[in-house]
């Protein structure tokens, strides 16, 4: 989509872009068109969808809400990143049965409703089991985007949604906030929009993709995006490549996408009989069970720390998650090393694929710190690898960086607007600072509040922020804070309930374009 | 739900006194007994009563196991065989004689329904319908107050 309209009057003015307060006024002579919605999420992927999900069952309005985004469902850059990284829609995801961000009560989980619409009990079966006998259930991906598709019809999500890029926000005197908006070039009359709001709420995901310095470098120098490859980039063309011709790739990074790009190759070379071979370098290489003593121990090994999710479990409502609470500072810092790190679930199908490898010797880990990779010899690469005292020279046709989403929150213009001018800080591991509420810490302006979550606000007293479930967690403390400032009804026993009875039925929340007709 | 100390019981206090009650208020007229009614609803809420208490002590000991878990979590399934220990333990201080209020303990069997459909009701409530009207428990760690 094009976002530049040449010509149109409604533009950023230098007092605007200086001021880090804005008056009705300044706004007004800018010539930019004022819109007012009381709440603003801005982003639009599942963070947003969850939070509005939670006001509009709370008994929000969809009139007070506007979602500004670039996308067009809250799943899409979910769906494409699930995608590249070898996650197709038939395939499972990583969070549990009752993670489901189209359902705030987690109830019925995804295997529940697997086994009343397949007529089987496995699903329940295999959780029972979980995880002692058997690895997590978890949904399908396509299953996820169903039920989003459903909730978002119910709530009457695209009637809030508003498609632009959000350039940032600003304070506003007597209260409340701008967002400004660049609509889709030809959609408005004028360049920019303003939203005023009295609550903004951040939730815009990975500011960008992070590349491993080594591979950045060659990169920029060679200007080859062909054989060093981002997993969260499309990379399909390395799987046909390899149906074609036998090949080496070095895959890089031990989490879960590591993982997911392993199973990819390894299905592949079984399904087509292909020769694939594979380098796996880690740079911390797990060799076996790690922690500091016997009730605080990870499982891992051959390379990988193993975990069911991307933190312990009861960081989520459990003793994890209560602790983290109380942290400060250094502590709560200390406290996120310990339990945190590179981690992949141990999945039974994935150790089968990898010991046949091992066996086999054409999958091949070990530990390594990649100095540098060169071109040659001919259309090939050469990484040089420190493994311990040796320095090892290791050709590939291929390499699949599966290290990195995770850029700066800097990288992302709004937040880095918000951190230069709004009064947001940064919190013990360097991003943003939220309260136990997710208000951005700094950020107050009368008697409005901006709020955050998702992975830009890890390193809170919540640690869990970049999941699902996660982000249910913030979209309640969001909505208690704000039936809190009496801006909407607290979600008690009997809403709750009555709520969750509309959603079983499948009947539209109140006050969306669905129920007024139904 | 991962529960912390506190909402492991306050969790179990409420699911027994509520769907324990009703599990027990529908069953014991099914079961078999000389006793009139209102005196085996006697007997048999001592049991609830009691399960509650010994209860008590009985999530300690979970709790402190919970301790070696990396994950903190405590499974589901945990959730469902501690009913085996536990029902085993009641019905040796039954026997004995050693459960105030207690009248004499019932035969094994009616023991053993009665225990075994309040604890797997209890369990079922707790893994599922217990989000619904209650929103925030399960991120606290099971506790509801
Ligand atoms: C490969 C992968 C697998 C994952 N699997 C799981 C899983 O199994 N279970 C789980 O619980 N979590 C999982 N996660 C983590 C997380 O739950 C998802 O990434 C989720 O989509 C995060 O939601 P979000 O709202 O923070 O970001 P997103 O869903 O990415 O949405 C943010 C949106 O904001 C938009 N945006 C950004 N800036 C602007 C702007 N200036 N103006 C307008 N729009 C903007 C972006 O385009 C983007 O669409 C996974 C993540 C990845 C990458």
């Amino acid at each position: 989509m094009e976002y530049v309209s040449a010509g149109l009057p409604g533009e950023l003015t230098p007092r605007l872009l200086r001021e880090p307060q804005w008056t009705d006024a300044m706004v007004d002579e800018a010539g930019i068109e004022v819109r007012d919605v009381p709440f603003v999420s801005v982003g639009g992927g599942i963070g947003s969808f969850v939070t509005v999900n939670y006001l509009r069952i709370a008994g929000v309005p969809a009139d007070r809400i506007a979602v500004l985004s670039t996308i067009d469902h809250p799943w899409q850059t979910y769906e494409y990143l699930t995608r590249v990284s070898q996650i197709p829609r038939l395939e499972r995801i990583r969070s549990d049965s009752s993670s489901r961000p189209d359902n705030i009560w987690g109830f019925p989980s995804y295997a529940l409703a697997e086994a009343w619409r397949e007529r089987t009990a496995r699903p329940l079966l295999h959780v029972l089991g979980e995880p002692v006998f058997t690895d997590y259930w978890t949904p399908r991906a396509g299953t996820v985007f169903a039920g989003l598709a459903r909730e978002s019809a119910r709530i009457g999500y695209p009637d809030m949604l508003v498609k632009g890029v959000v350039r940032m926000v600003r304070r506003r005197a007597g209260g409340g906030y701008f967002v400004i908006l660049t609509p889709p070039a030809g959609s408005t009359a004028t360049k920019r929009v303003a939203y005023r709001a009295r609550f903004v709420h951040l939730a815009v995901g990975y500011p960008g993709l992070k590349f491993l310095p080594d591979l950045q470098a060659f990169r920029e120098t060679y200007g080859d995006f062909h054989h060093v490859v981002n997993a969260y980039e499309p990379h399909e063309h390395v799987y046909e490549y390899l149906k074609t011709t036998p090949g080496t790739v070095m895959v890089r990074g031990g989490g879960i996408v590591a993982s997911r790009v392993l199973q990819r190759l390894m299905d592949d070379r079984a399904r087509y009989g292909l020769q694939t071979e594979i380098e796996h370098v880690f740079r911390t290489y797990v060799s076996g069970a790690h922690g500091p003593h016997i009730g605080s121990r990870r499982k891992g090994g051959h390379g990988f720390a193993y975990q069911g999710f991307n933190y312990p479990k009861s960081v989520w409502g459990g003793q994890l998650k209560a602790r983290m609470r109380r942290l400060e500072g250094e502590q709560r810092a200390a406290e996120y090393r310990r339990m945190g790190g590179t981690n992949t679930p141990k999945r039974r199908k994935w150790q089968q694929q990898m010991r046949t490898g091992r066996e086999a010797g054409w999958y091949r880990a070990f530990q390594g710190t990649v100095e540098e990779v060169h071109p040659g010899p001919e259309t090939r690469l050469t990484s040089i690898v420190k493994c311990g005292d040796d320095t090892r020279k290791i050709v590939s046709d291929f390499i699949v960086d599966c290290t990195g989403l995770e850029a700066d929150i800097a990288d992302h213009r709004v937040l880095d607007d918000l951190l230069t001018h709004g009064g947001a800080g940064r919190n013990p591991l360097g991003r943003l600072d939220v309260e136990r509420t997710f208000e951005v810490i700094g950020t107050a302006s009368g008697d409005g509040a901006v709020y955050a979550s998702g992975t830009a606000t890890l390193g809170g007293y919540f640690p869990g922020v970049d999941t699902f479930l996660g982000l249910q967690v913030a979209a309640q403390e969001i909505t208690d804070d704000l039936a809190r400032r009496g801006w909407c009804d607290r979600l008690g026993l009997l809403r709750s309930t009555s709520q969750w009875i509309r959603w079983a039925l499948g009947r539209p929340v109140e006050g969306s374009a669905a129920w007024s007709r139904s | 739900m991962v529960p912390i100390l506190s909402g492991r019981i306050q969790t179990r206090l409420f699911l027994l006194a509520l769907v324990g009650s009703v599990v027990t208020l529908a069953l014991v007229p099914l079961l078999p007994g000389q006793a009139p009614l209102s005196e085996r609803y006697g007997d048999a809420f001592v049991l609830l009563a009691a399960v509650a208490v010994l209860g008590i002590g009985w999530e300690l000991l979970y709790h402190l196991l919970m301790q070696l878990r990396w994950e903190k979590d405590w499974p589901s399934l945990f959730g469902l065989l501690t009913g085996v220990p536990e029902g085993l333990l009641l019905w040796a201080l039954l026997r004995a004689g050693a459960v105030p209020l207690a009248g004499s303990a019932p035969p094994g069997w009616v023991f053993a329904v009665h225990f075994g459909v309040v604890w797997l009701a209890v369990w079922l409530v707790a893994n599922g319908p217990m989000r619904v009207p209650f929103l925030r428990w399960r991120f606290r760690g099971g506790r509801l107050v």
